[in-house]
């Protein structure tokens, strides 16, 4: 080996639970180069991060395959502590800090400058008197290095949330013989300006001789301040490519990958007509307060009886379009249902338009596990449109036949795997449930079908039985159904179009046989066209 | 603008405000003449205080209100009957059952720490239980191991068949009054001998470290301290100090003094000789303030409690003492540590800190302080209670602290002082308010109890509150443009908190 490598990890393997999330991926950073780390969501970003961090989550699951070489030596990281011994930093996306502490506590939190007085002679360096005059003295000097105007003595909970991402590097720089310093997705929080001194600070910081790794799925910032990438795809290693080397295009393409495999049988001849006059629901403005998953203004007209997929990266506010229709995160701007007008403040309105929503959020949203399959068939239907009821003047007593015989008849026609309707839905495999969620969205009657993330956490047979049974009830009755999903595969084997959404925007509408590299730029936020506007 | 803050302050005081007033008219209803409420006032202060200090660390280390110092109290009573039963008297008597008390304490508090580790977050519940569970153990102990399996012939402490402990234990032979009643003179003779010792004890480690000794400073150390020591031999400063209570008059006009010479002192160390940046208007405010109380003793209402009530100074020097140790602690590096699993077990353990341990050793103080509070409350009230003294020490500690304006994350000990004047007060003067006004004490005893437990409620309840409206999705949500958006996560959050 002719170049010297500061971090080395060959042929990494990790299993869990007889999941194998990598295979034989390998890493290689120089020193004081900047390496962007790519990939989707669940492409074995986190695990390989927390391999080098030695993180618990390794070593009480079995623990990995593979070689560390650190420096060219080998070395075996089994606790966090050994890696910070050994130089690694890391700088963190939801940040780690102590609100209630100033800058200077924060920088030296369990890495304080202490002396020694009698008590700690006899009992022992815990008892050791801070030195905040020199704690204070290396906080100043951490945040001089990356050019932070900052006083030591502020309290963190008080700054801008751009300032304490620069609180964790400065503490980070702070500690002595740091070799290493990862950032994940550093920018994700920040507003623009921020990002670009954040791009800045990681230079300076890497002219010291600092190796960094960038992970981030912004392609623009990759192309500003990285040297070399690593590009990993389901676990796997996909590429290392220097930058001078590639272009926007190529890293796009690597990301995304040529993996559309059918998913779904055709379903006969699709006889259906769409048309832009017909719009079945149309947003304008659009905006969610959904903590981690933020809708900043978005602008879609969806067609009525089409197949319509969002797609996007966690935490780019796909999650938010549904969740912000249904009422149950803080909405605002024009939604039309049909052409009617939505109060988004009124709870419900939704499901009374009939628009129903099979949630992401099984567990806590979508069923009440106590309960019986049965009873999360009907529940809803009996809430919104008073069916399954036996009336009596205005006495409504529950209709139990009724429920049964619609229950079993949901059932069969799903196949849900169950000892009977009396079974709790909290007994049921992952893909039962959903099958139950999905029965009970359609005991609701519903023209339009919002299905968030309908194959998470399911295997692959159920997930096959899932989108085929979207694509029959929109076939066969002609029902608008929103597909809204972090895989890309499956919105490409039954969408009609698929809106990307990327940092709470619109980022482009686009067709299922479009080239993986339009897909990649669109959800990297390196292109913008088709109602993609900035608002405010 | 400025109006709003100071309006914001008090709503932030709130608790302790109310508890003023309901105090003052409370006081005015009693009908009782302010020296009475006065001299119960100090005797409690000195009972209780130290309990509720005890309280104060495993706040600052996020374990919430320490309700296991009961099991603390337990250990001092524990002592307590071995040593009355084996005869020792006086303050050596109380030393020692200190001594006896504090490994058992220690191995309490470690067993308490580990089981809260295991509830983490619901530490408060899990002590509140488990005090009642000690309960249990604490009886069998006393009712049956005592005598029934660890024989004790101790006729005047056993009841008539030889197994279990009697009802009530009177310490008025033994060591009632024994920490109150210790002479000012020796409590400066064991100061001076204590200082020497740490001056010798640090030379001979560094010598024996080979570290370097600053013998200048330490010799300073010295002469400063025998230079005190000898004042006492001057005859009108030791028939001073020869008493062991110290009238309120003199504490407070001592206290004014040591205030006036230390800021005179601050002034003349760092301004004049090593010419330092200094805070003169804060100076001045402090010694004004000084001077202003000192007139106030001129005021012949005050004048008349002042010359009535008189303190158990060694008792008031072990309260000073704690809350100096509690100032220290947080000063360590154990200290630190302890405030940032407090604040952030996540952060804390990502740092280095190991979490668990860092939270046993608070317990562990805490319990050990509880154990001492206990002795002092003990041997201050003279009788104990064998199965009734520590049942309600959590309660009524944990009510003061919260009286005093603490909440389940932060605490001082200003607010623990605060609240045990303000809760006690309430305590002496509610019955015969109650007396007064409705010819019943039981209505004003009731109101007590009623307020003792309604401010633990209240204090848990708001508490829970404020971290639900911190956290869940807001209502009030309108945004105006991206970038509100953006920064909108945390501002309707806190909106969300004050508009309740």
């Amino acid at each position: 080996m002719e170049r010297s490598y500061v971090l080395k990890m060959d042929n990494i393997s990790k299993e869990y639970s007889g999941n194998r999330v990598l295979k034989g991926v390998s890493l290689q950073v120089r020193p004081g180069e900047i390496h962007a780390l790519m990939g989707e969501n669940g492409a074995g970003k986190s695990t390989l991060m927390n391999i080098l961090f030695g993180m618990p989550v390794i070593h009480s699951t079995g623990g990995f395959e593979g070689s560390i070489e650190i420096g060219g030596q080998p070395v075996k990281i089994d606790t966090p502590v050994k890696a910070m011994e050994l130089g690694i930093g890391m700088v963190h996306q939801e940040f780690m800090l102590i609100p209630g502490f100033t800058v200077t506590e924060n920088i030296k939190i369990g890495r304080e400058l202490s002396h020694p007085n009698l008590l700690s002679r006899l009992v022992g360096r815990s008892m050791e008197t801070l030195d905040l005059a020199a704690m204070k003295k290396d906080a100043k000097a951490a945040l001089d290095t990356i050019g932070l105007k900052l006083s030591p003595n502020a309290k963190v909970g008080g700054l801008p949330v751009g300032y304490m991402q620069f609180v964790e590097i400065a503490r980070e720089i702070d500690k002595t013989g740091i070799k290493l310093l990862v950032f994940d997705e550093p920018t994700a929080v920040l507003t623009e300006s921020e990002a670009a001194r954040l791009l800045e600070t990681m230079k300076v910081i890497s002219s010291q001789g600092i190796a960094i790794i960038f992970i981030t799925h912004r392609l623009d910032e990759v192309m500003a301040v990285a040297d070399s990438l690593t590009v990993l795809r389901d676990g796997e290693f996909v590429a290392r490519r220097e930058i001078a080397e590639t272009s926007v295009v190529e890293i796009a393409e690597l990301m995304i990958g040529r993996k559309v495999e059918k998913l779904v049988e055709d379903q006969g001849t699709d006889n259906r007509t769409l048309s832009d006059d017909n719009i079945a629901v149309s947003l304008r403005d659009y905006r969610v307060n959904m903590p981690g998953e933020l809708v900043k203004g978005i602008d879609l007209d969806i067609r009525k009886g089409e197949i319509f997929g969002i797609g996007g990266l966690a935490g780019q506010g796909k999650l938010g379009i549904p969740n912000g229709i249904m009422g149950l995160y803080a909405a605002a701007g024009e939604v039309r249902v049909n052409g009617q007008l939505l109060d988004l403040n009124r709870l419900g309105e939704a499901l009374r338009h009939k628009v129903a929503f099979v949630s992401e959020d099984r567990r806590g949203v979508g069923l009440l596990l106590e309960e019986s399959i049965e009873k999360n068939i009907v529940f809803s239907a009996m809430q919104v449109n008073n069916d399954f009821f036996h009336k009596y003047g205005w006495i409504r007593l529950h209709d139990g036949n009724a429920t049964r015989r619609h229950a079993e008849e949901m059932v069969k026609k799903l196949d849900i795997r169950c000892t009977g309707i009396r079974q709790t839905a909290g007994r049921l495999s992952g893909g039962n449930q959903q099958k139950v969620c999905l029965a009970r969205a359609l005991t609701l009657n519903p023209e339009i079908l919002f299905v968030s993330e309908p194959t998470r956490g399911i295997d692959i047979g159920a997930k096959k039985l899932v989108l085929e049974y979207l694509v029959k009830l929109n076939r066969e009755q002609g029902m608008t159904v929103i597909v809204v999903s972090s895989e890309l595969v499956e919105l490409r084997s039954v969408c009609d179009r698929i809106a990307i959404v990327s940092d709470g925007r619109l980022a482009s509408i686009l067709k299922p046989d479009d080239s993986d590299a339009d897909f990649g730029l669109a959800m990297s936020g390196g292109l913008k066209k088709g109602g993609g506007q900035r608002a405010g | 603008m400025n109006k709003r803050k100071i309006l914001d302050r008090l709503f932030e005081q709130k608790v302790v405000i109310l508890f003023v007033v309901l105090c003052v008219l409370t006081i005015v209803a009693s009908k009782q003449p302010l020296t009475f409420v006065a001299n119960e006032l100090f005797t409690r202060i000195a009972r209780n205080s130290f309990l509720v200090l005890a309280l104060i660390i495993p706040v600052l280390a996020g374990m919430g209100l320490n309700f296991g110092i009961v099991i603390g109290a337990m250990a001092a009573q524990i002592a307590v009957f071995l040593t009355t039963h084996w005869g020792f008297v006086g303050i050596g008597g109380f030393l020692l059952t200190a001594l006896l008390a504090t490994p058992m304490a220690v191995f309490f508090g470690f067993l308490v720490g580990k089981l809260f580790n295991k509830a983490k977050g619901s530490e408060m519940i899990c002590g509140l239980v488990l005090g009642y569970f000690a309960e249990g153990l604490y009886q069998l102990l006393f009712l049956f191991i005592f005598g029934g399996v660890i024989p004790i012939d101790n006729p005047t402490l056993m009841i008539a068949t030889g197994v279990g402990v009697k009802n009530t234990i009177d310490l008025k032979d033994t060591i009632k009054y024994s920490l109150d009643t210790v002479p000012m003179l020796t409590i400066l003779e064991i100061g001076f001998y204590l200082v020497v010792a740490a001056i010798v004890l640090s030379v001979v480690i560094k010598l024996a470290k080979k570290q370097p000794v600053h013998w200048k400073k330490t010799g300073i150390a010295l002469i400063l301290a025998v230079a005190i020591y000898a004042l006492t031999y001057i005859p009108a400063v030791e028939s001073f100090l020869a008493a062991d209570r110290l009238l309120l008059l003199w504490a407070v006009e001592l206290w004014v003094a040591l205030v006036l010479l230390w800021q005179a002192g601050r002034f003349l160390v760092l301004k004049v000789i090593r010419k330092e940046e200094l805070d003169l208007k804060r100076l001045a405010a402090i010694c004004v303030a000084a001077v202003l109380v000192y007139a106030l003793t001129y005021v012949p209402a005050i004048y008349e409690v002042l010359i009535y009530v008189r303190l158990p100074v060694m008792t008031y020097v072990c309260i000073a003492g704690l809350c100096l140790l509690n100032t220290a602690l947080m000063r360590t590096r154990l200290g630190q540590n302890m405030r940032t699993v407090g604040q952030n077990r996540v952060v804390a353990n990502a740092a280095g800190i190991n979490v668990d341990r860092t939270r046993i050793i608070a317990m562990i103080f805490s319990t050990v302080l509880a154990s001492w509070g206990q002795l002092i409350f003990l041997q201050n009230v003279g009788t104990f209670s064998t199965y009734g003294a520590h049942t309600q020490v959590g309660q009524f500690a944990i009510a003061a602290l919260l009286v005093g304006g603490a909440s389940v994350q932060k605490a001082t000990n200003k607010q623990a002082i605060l609240g045990v004047v303000l809760f006690h007060t309430l305590f002496i003067v509610a019955p015969l308010a109650g007396k007064e006004l409705f010819g019943n004490a039981m209505i004003g005893e009731y109101f007590r109890v009623f307020v003792s437990y309604g401010v633990i409620a209240l204090a848990l309840a708001m508490h829970a509150w404020k971290k639900v409206s911190g956290v869940g999705p807001s209502t009030d949500f309108a945004p105006a443009s991206a970038s509100a958006l953006a920064g909108g996560t945390s501002a309707p959050a806190s909106g969300g908190g004050k508009a309740g």
